[in-house]
């Protein structure tokens, strides 16, 4: 039989379990959980644009992001990179990208790896060009999705950030981009990547890469801005991204996008 | 060198960043909570379903995957860059992270094997603590095992008939529970390759499955083994005792002690064959769809499996690993030494699938247009490539047979008299 | 007397209130669910600011240096090397001119070849750029000895 003093313990109890549990986890208030993500209230989303047809290869922009952003430069790690695709008669396509770009393409050898290198003759040569890759600050990232203790988010602005003093280093994340941008920082261990310099783009400042670029192949805007020219350019004309079959709706558009770029 | 760089050899065409980051360890993870997993399923066999044959054993996985579920979180600690830091999973858990919900369902699970573990020793418990309690002078080791042992009774001294009734029941209900948690564990073990779009060989809704089945595959073979093991040396040491009137498990005659029981090594196999069978046709299964249907990735893949990894995959796993124990535990009278080599290569068998679904994940590129090696680090000739080599990996194996030592003085495995 | 059964559901509940204990005071204040939702914006919101407060390294605005430096500027300004930032070879201004007092030039030849050095590409703007092969023109003879970066027609040899 319950007496009134077992029931109002019994009661006591309960509530101070749940409500602890769910005061702890913070998971308990699905009125403002839905309201942050309905109302989109951000004046910005940050997007990067990149023409393929502009880039040389030089490289200056490997180099000025490794600067910029503390990578240790011999490190063969970068945030962001430039790949080079030879295109040959016979329709084989070989594509290399030495230490990522980081001192341009000064050899007409593709690096296969290991020391070894392929030579192409100028007159087999159909079509070649170069494709820099960034992190993608994609609208639904699956690295951030992954992080099993909220170390990498994404900010209001759409720029995806990792809390180097919570990362636990697992490497999930690194293993969830399917665009293969992230990597563990060399000195701090944690998890790193491209993040549209954002302490630069913070003060009204381009990133490091597009203001690096001499021949304007990059190129950042605010989507949310509709007299931004990159957003002119993406609405108006005709583009391409990277791996959309993955669902993760990446925000780096591509003029002249070629079907063999992997 | 970057972290994963000194092991990986890149070739052809691969993304700058790329480096094979799970390493030896991850492969462990898996495994080892598979062994937990599926030590614990043996022992619901008898405490659920109420096989009797399976008495003996039953007993004996269960403390064992008490053992293993110490030594399961150590992969994830020596992998960790900050495994410091790793109690942030239940400081700050991301849900939708797989790692995450498994650090709670992995509590969850530790909770009830130690529930139910209480449950089955606690007359021990109560029967050694009382004497102690009411003796005056205690020697340090006699304190030491009062302090032990008192605190394991958790405040209850009551092993009358009703209330031993009553642990009967919580232990049937915890291990009925616990089948569902286990498969839960090992399932989301599968869930944490099986979900990751971007790795075209881990991408599978069969992933989880496969997992849960070889999990269970592997526990009841390292049980099997161990309980030989241990049956085999306890019946070599009582017969070099024979003239002593004492030993450590009490005074038994030869004939109580008759080594590793024929019909709960055959009994057991049968279970073992089962859950084999349904691994290898998931794999199987698995394969086939993903030649027949030949998407993006399958060319790349295709050069892996067949090419690459051939021997990893086909001959290890498959032949090795799969087959010869299949043939071995399926010839009629099943005997003790084939019953331990079977064991040997279907742990062996299971580990490799670990090993083929974590490395084999990292031996293609995102291009689909490069490959990377990975070179396992044997001899250690610094921190990293200690903690994430060979030396790592074989110690965190040998973990729970020292932890399983240690428990047997807790939690006597080898009983006579019926308690339960 | 009451049911022993429930007794380890009372020791495991006991722990869990521990970690929650625990958790009020290793979690930041700011830790929580942020604009992007659960699933996206679980973090610690003053990680953000830690990015802002991120040290500038390249300032990248012909502004910066062309007040100082006018004649170099208005020399390069006007050749087809106008485009390249003065930063691509004198590296980072940081608080130049405060620190550092002078910025380092690179003066190799694998900076000048990084465009030219010929690669005849069709449909990419490198086929535009005329190179030399570095292993034919003067080799392991820096650039610069001959070729005058600010001025890099024939006009501005030396």
């Amino acid at each position: 039989m319950i007496t009134r003093r077992n029931l109002l313990e019994i009661a006591l109890k309960g509530t101070a379990g749940l409500a602890l549990s769910a005061a702890a986890f913070e998971l308990a208030d699905p009125k403002k959980l839905f309201a942050d993500i309905m109302s989109d209230k951000a004046k910005v989303r940050w997007v990067f644009l990149v023409d393929t047809y502009k880039c040389v290869g030089c490289g200056f922009c490997v180099k000025a992001c490794k600067t910029e952003n503390e990578i240790p430069y011999d490190a063969n790690v970068t945030r962001t990179w430039v790949e080079r695709y030879v295109q040959t008669k016979d329709g084989k396509v070989f594509a290399d990208t030495p230490k990522g770009g980081r001192d341009g393409f000064i050899t007409e050898k593709i690096a296969l790896g290991s020391g070894q290198f392929k030579d192409i003759k100028k007159e087999d040569i159909t079509k070649a060009f170069f494709v820099p890759k960034l992190c993608n600050q994609c609208e639904n990232p699956s690295c951030v999705q992954v992080c099993p203790v909220g170390a990498t988010y994404q900010a209001p602005d759409g720029v995806v950030l990792v809390d180097r003093t919570w990362c636990i280093g697992c490497g999930y994340c690194i293993m969830a981009c399917p665009y293969g941008v992230r990597f563990f920082h060399p000195k701090y261990h944690t998890a790193e990547k491209c993040n549209f310099c954002y302490h630069r783009i913070n003060k009204g400042m381009k990133t490091a890469c597009v203001g690096a670029c001499p021949f304007g192949a990059r190129m950042i805007g605010n989507l949310k801005n509709p007299d931004d020219p990159v957003t002119k350019v993406i609405m108006n004309e005709r583009v391409s991204v990277l791996k959309e079959e993955f669902g993760t709706k990446p925000q780096v558009y591509y003029i002249g996008l070629d079907k063999e770029v992997k | 060198m970057v972290h994963g760089e000194i092991w990986t050899l890149k070739e052809l065409f691969t993304y700058p960043n790329e480096y094979i980051y799970w390493s030896l360890q991850i492969v462990m993870y898996p495994f080892m909570t598979g062994l937990v997993a599926g030590a614990f399923v043996l022992s619901s066999l008898y405490h659920v379903f109420g096989i009797k044959e399976l008495k003996e054993i039953a007993r004996f996985a269960l403390v064992f995957s008490f053992a293993l579920l110490f030594a399961a979180p150590m992969p994830i600690v020596l992998h960790l860059q900050f495994p410091l830091r790793g109690t942030m999973i239940f400081m700050t858990p991301h849900f939708t992270s797989a790692i995450a919900a498994f650090g709670i369902v992995f509590s969850a699970y530790g909770a009830i094997v130690a529930s139910e573990l209480w449950f089955l020793y606690r007359r021990h418990f109560v029967e050694v603590a009382q004497p102690l309690k009411d003796k005056q002078d205690k020697s340090l080791l006699e304190w030491l095992k009062f302090i032990v042992f008192c605190s394991l009774t958790l405040g209850v001294y009551d092993i009358s008939e009703e209330s031993l009734k009553r642990d009967e029941k919580a232990i049937k209900i915890l291990a009925g529970i616990g089948i569902p948690v286990a498969c839960f564990l090992h399932g989301y073990a599968g869930f944490i390759f099986g979900s990751v779009k971007a790795n075209a060989l881990w991408m599978t809704p069969l992933m989880p499955v496969i997992f849960i089945m070889s999990a269970i595959v592997s526990g009841i073979a390292l049980c099997m083994i161990t309980y030989i093991g241990v049956m085999e040396a306890n019946k070599f040491s009582a017969a070099r005792q024979a003239t002593n009137t004492y030993s450590r498990t009490g005074f038994r005659s030869k004939e109580e002690i008759g080594g590793a029981e024929i019909h709960v090594i055959r009994m057991t196999s049968k279970y073992l064959v089962f859950f084999l069978i349904s691994a290898i046709s998931l794999e199987l299964l698995d394969l086939i769809f993903r030649g027949y249907t030949a998407v993006k990735s399958w060319d790349v893949l295709r050069s892996v499996i067949y090419g690459r990894d051939f021997v990893s995959i086909f001959i290890l796993q498959y032949a090795i690993g799969n087959l010869v124990p299949f043939i071995l535990f399926l010839i009629p009278g099943l005997t003790i030494r084939r019953a331990v080599i079977g064991c040997l290569l279907v742990l062996f068998g299971v580990f490799m699938m670990r090993y083929n679904v974590v490395i084999g994940g990292q031996a293609f590129s995102l291009t689909f247009a490069g490959y990377m090696h990975y070179l396992i680090p044997v001899i250690p000739h610094n921190w990293e490539t200690f903690k994430e080599g060979v030396v790592g990996a074989l110690g965190i194996f040998i973990m729970p047979f020292v932890l399983f030592w240690i428990f047997m003085k807790i939690f006597p495995v080898f009983e006579i008299k019926e308690s339960h | 007397m009451k049911n022993h059964v429930f007794r380890p559901l009372i020791v495991v509940i006991g722990l869990v209130m521990i970690v929650l204990f625990i958790r009020l005071f290793v979690v930041p204040k700011d830790f929580g669910v942020g604009e992007r939702g659960y699933m996206y914006g679980w973090h610690r919101k003053s990680s953000e600011d830690d990015w802002k407060a991120f040290k500038v390294k390249y300032q990248f605005s012909p502004d910066y240096c062309k007040d100082c430096h006018s004649a170099n500027y208005d020399t390069i300004m006007k050749s087809p090397h106008a485009v390249i930032k003065c930063e691509n070879c004198h590296g980072p201004a940081l608080d130049h001119p405060s620190d550092p007092l002078k910025l380092s030039v690179d003066k190799s030849r694998e900076q000048c070849l990084r465009c030219h050095f010929p690669l005849p590409y069709p449909t990419s703007g490198r086929s535009a750029i005329r190179g030399v092969d570095p292993e034919k023109h003067n080799p392991g003879v820096e650039c610069v000895m001959c070729h005058n970066p600010h001025k890099p027609g024939l006009g501005g040899m030396k």
